[in-house]
């Protein structure tokens, strides 16, 4: 199988990520669009790196699930606190932070 | 000099010798400004302790200075004639680079008579205060200001340079305003006391920038130096000095058209009218032009322009004197009138000079007199100052009755009060310069006739017209005694100082003296002055001996109103001063409100204004910064498309 189908694949999956992000209230499952992005990028890192024979996307790969790891435990313990404080994990209902 | 075929007859220059060293009596010239200083400090600082007998150390102080005065007059006049001229250097004042100007006095003919006119007549009037002043709780602080007053116009006329001078201007005009004002508590006293005191700071503004030109030109601002080198400057140079110096003089003197403060100046107690606002300070111009005859002698136009403003006031005083009820303002508007006969005599240059400090010296003494008198009769009349309340006082106030027709006869120019010499030699002067200022001269003489007979007739003679409550009565010899003295000075001063103390010659060494012939005997001029009088005072002994009604009479003629108004001079100095200033505030308050701070609040409001709409992108829906986000990426996604792929 060519590169070009996992480029595709991640291309897909990227977009997926992004109307999730930007059409869903939820904030689990806005979290769970956001973690399909970060994937989509591994997945593009490692056919990259297959594509041109050495290992830097490999490496920048297991960078980005450390980081996606530590963003986890922040984004969930947020949204755990939100849902503690107002019972609901609408993205939607927090807008006091504004003009 | 001034258009006029009179052959010169004589021409003396003034003497240009080096000032003598001050030795013998003379090495303590200093105490004459420190006696009264020392009085004035103790008593202004000693405070409340020293009430019991400040008085008594305010007249001291001058009366010793007095004292010594005449002494140093007897050691000055056994000096010979062009070796009378003493300096003394105190201390080095103010060096700044090039520039040095000492604390240094200068006792010549002409400091010399002026030292003694102030300190003679202002011990006369110290005294008279003592009694004039009783019943006032600041009696003390009166006292501490007039010594103050005594000791700045010492140094005014002591000093021998511009600088020091203009130390003793300022000084006397702060004594002016302090007294002026003695009476704060009444708020036309505090307003006349502000308002001469303004008026005579464009006075003093004329002589800073004279000073300051003075010192351009020649280098110096010691007199001796100035007047050794005026010869040299240009005449347009001159000029400026000159008509600077007479801004100067019209300030401190109040001649046209700064004389509007004189009239309101007598808001203040009588004695200080009579010291300072008559016999002294008023007449400080006069000195002042007379000091730099040598300045005027190089300029014929400021010359001139000195002999019509002198010429002006002298009208406008007369006049002004002849309608006021009130018998300090009729006053006022009199020495106005005589200052201007003064200046109009230091107008006409070296054939001038001469007179008008003679007419200075003369007017010192009968005018303080004409004051003091009318302070009596203010006193006695519980401080009714309308002429039209007065009336008969000649039975009840015999001494001030006498007194003041001495005075009276004596600013009329009658033969042989001491006025008629003066009065006669600068009219007499005027006529060898030109025509016009001649008959001036005359005719303001007998307008002075009209209004001294107005005042006497309206005082002392005709029926009582007194309120009810008045019952008058002759002043305490403490008053009266000073009274006497005047009296007798006003009927002698102008023939012992012409004959026994011969004036002319003794001041001719500084101002110089020409002579020049003219048509007619002096006898002529005398007579047709003397007739101008006698028809002035007749025709207002017709009018006021009888009836006075005790309201002024509305049915007069223009220019008597304008004169009750004093010619209008605070509306035309409102409409062309006051106003104007304010217009042009306005218009400058108008573009800072509008324009400087419209530009700096704009700019505000715009910041401001656009921060307010941006604000609005805030919403708090974190969805809409997702899309922003994506947008932001998307764009620089294409843009670096856009710009890399060709």
């Amino acid at each position: 199988m060519s590169p070009d189908h996992y480029i595709l694949l991640s291309v897909v999956l990227f977009t997926i990520g992004t109307i999730g992000v930007l059409v869903r209230r939820n904030a689990i499952v806005v979290f769970m669009s956001i973690e399909l992005m970060l994937n989509s990028a591994n997945l593009a890192f490692v056919a990259f790196a297959r594509m041109h024979g050495n290992l830097d996307g490999q490496v920048i790969a297991f960078f980005v699930m450390v980081v996606a790891a530590a963003e986890v435990v922040v984004g969930l313990a947020i949204i755990v606190a939100l849902y503690r404080s107002r019972r609901s994990a609408s993205i939607d209902e927090p807008n006091l932070l504004k003009y | 000099m001034i258009g006029t075929g009179a052959a010169v007859m004589t021409d003396t220059a003034p003497v240009v010798a080096p000032l003598a060293e001050a030795t013998g009596v003379f090495s303590y010239l200093w105490l004459l400004i420190a006696l009264p200083l020392f009085g004035a400090a103790v008593l202004l600082l000693g405070g409340r302790r020293t009430n019991r007998w400040g008085h008594l150390l305010g007249s001291t102080t001058v009366v010793l200075a007095a004292v010594y005065a005449v002494i140093l007059l007897v050691n000055l006049m056994a000096r010979p004639e062009d070796d009378r001229a003493i300096g003394q250097t105190l201390f080095e004042w103010v060096f700044v680079g090039g520039f040095t100007a000492p604390a240094a006095l200068q006792l010549d003919q002409l400091s010399m008579v002026f030292v003694l006119l102030i300190t003679i007549v202002g011990s006369l009037i110290h005294i008279y205060s003592i009694g004039y002043m009783d019943h006032d709780p600041d009696r003390r602080k009166f006292f501490g200001f007039l010594n103050l007053f005594v000791a700045a116009m010492l140094l005014l006329v002591l000093a021998d340079n511009y600088l020091l001078l203009y130390v003793g201007w300022e000084g006397v005009g702060l004594a002016s305003y302090l007294l002026i004002g003695f009476w704060q508590w009444k708020p036309s006293a505090a307003a006349a006391a502000k308002k001469a005191f303004v008026m005579n700071r464009v006075g003093d503004v004329g002589l800073s920038l004279a000073i300051m030109l003075i010192f351009i030109t020649f280098g110096t601002v010691t007199f001796d130096e100035v007047f050794t080198e005026a010869g040299q400057a240009s005449e347009s140079t001159l000029t400026w000095i000159g008509l600077l110096l007479l801004l100067a003089a019209a300030g401190k003197s109040a001649q046209f058209p700064l004389q509007a403060w004189l009239l309101d100046a007598m808001e203040g107690p009588t004695p200080v009218s009579a010291l300072i606002h008559a016999a002294t300070m008023v007449t400080a111009g006069v000195y002042l032009i007379v000091r730099s005859n040598a300045i005027y002698d190089g300029t014929i136009f400021a010359l001139t322009t000195v002999l019509v403003i002198g010429v002006i006031t002298m009208f406008l005083g007369a006049i002004i004197a002849s309608a006021k009820d009130d018998i300090k303002k009729s006053l006022a508007g009199s020495t106005m009138s005589q200052i201007g006969y003064m200046v109009l005599a230091a107008g006409l240059g070296p054939v001038g000079y001469v007179f008008a400090i003679f007419h200075l010296l003369t007017h010192g003494v009968f005018k303080a007199n004409l004051f003091l008198g009318a302070g009596s009769v203010i006193h006695a009349m519980k401080d009714q100052q309308d002429m039209r309340r007065y009336g008969a006082l000649r039975a009840v106030m015999i001494i001030t009755f006498l007194s003041f027709a001495s005075a009276t006869l004596a600013i009329m120019g009658i033969p042989p009060f001491s006025g008629f010499w003066s009065k006669d030699s600068i009219i007499h002067a005027a006529f060898e310069v030109s025509l016009v200022a001649g008959i001036s001269g005359m005719l303001a003489a007998g307008l002075t006739g009209f209004y001294m007979t107005r005042m006497f007739t309206m005082t002392f003679l005709g029926k009582a017209r007194w309120e009810d409550d008045q019952h008058p009565h002759e002043s305490k010899p403490v008053m009266t005694i000073p009274l006497i003295i005047l009296g007798i000075g006003s009927a002698f001063t102008g023939m012992a100082l012409l004959f026994w103390g011969d004036i002319v010659s003794w001041l001719t060494p500084v101002t110089g003296l020409q002579e020049n012939e003219l048509p007619l005997p002096t006898i002529a001029y005398e007579g047709m002055t003397l007739a101008l009088v006698l028809i002035g005072a007749g025709w207002a002994y017709a009018m006021y001996r009888r009836d006075v009604p005790i309201e002024a009479p509305q049915d007069v003629n223009i220019l008597t109103k304008a004169a009750r108004n004093s010619m209008y001079d605070d509306a035309i100095n409102d409409v062309l001063v006051v106003q104007p200033t304010y217009s042009v505030s306005r218009a400058f308050v108008g573009l800072d409100n509008k324009g400087i701070d419209g530009v700096v609040n704009g700019l505000a409001a715009l910041v401001g204004g656009t921060g307010a709409k941006l604000r609005r992108w805030q919403t708090g829906f974190a969805r809409s910064y997702a899309l922003a986000m994506v947008g932001g990426a998307v764009l620089v996604v294409v843009v670096l498309a856009v710009v890399r792929l060709p």
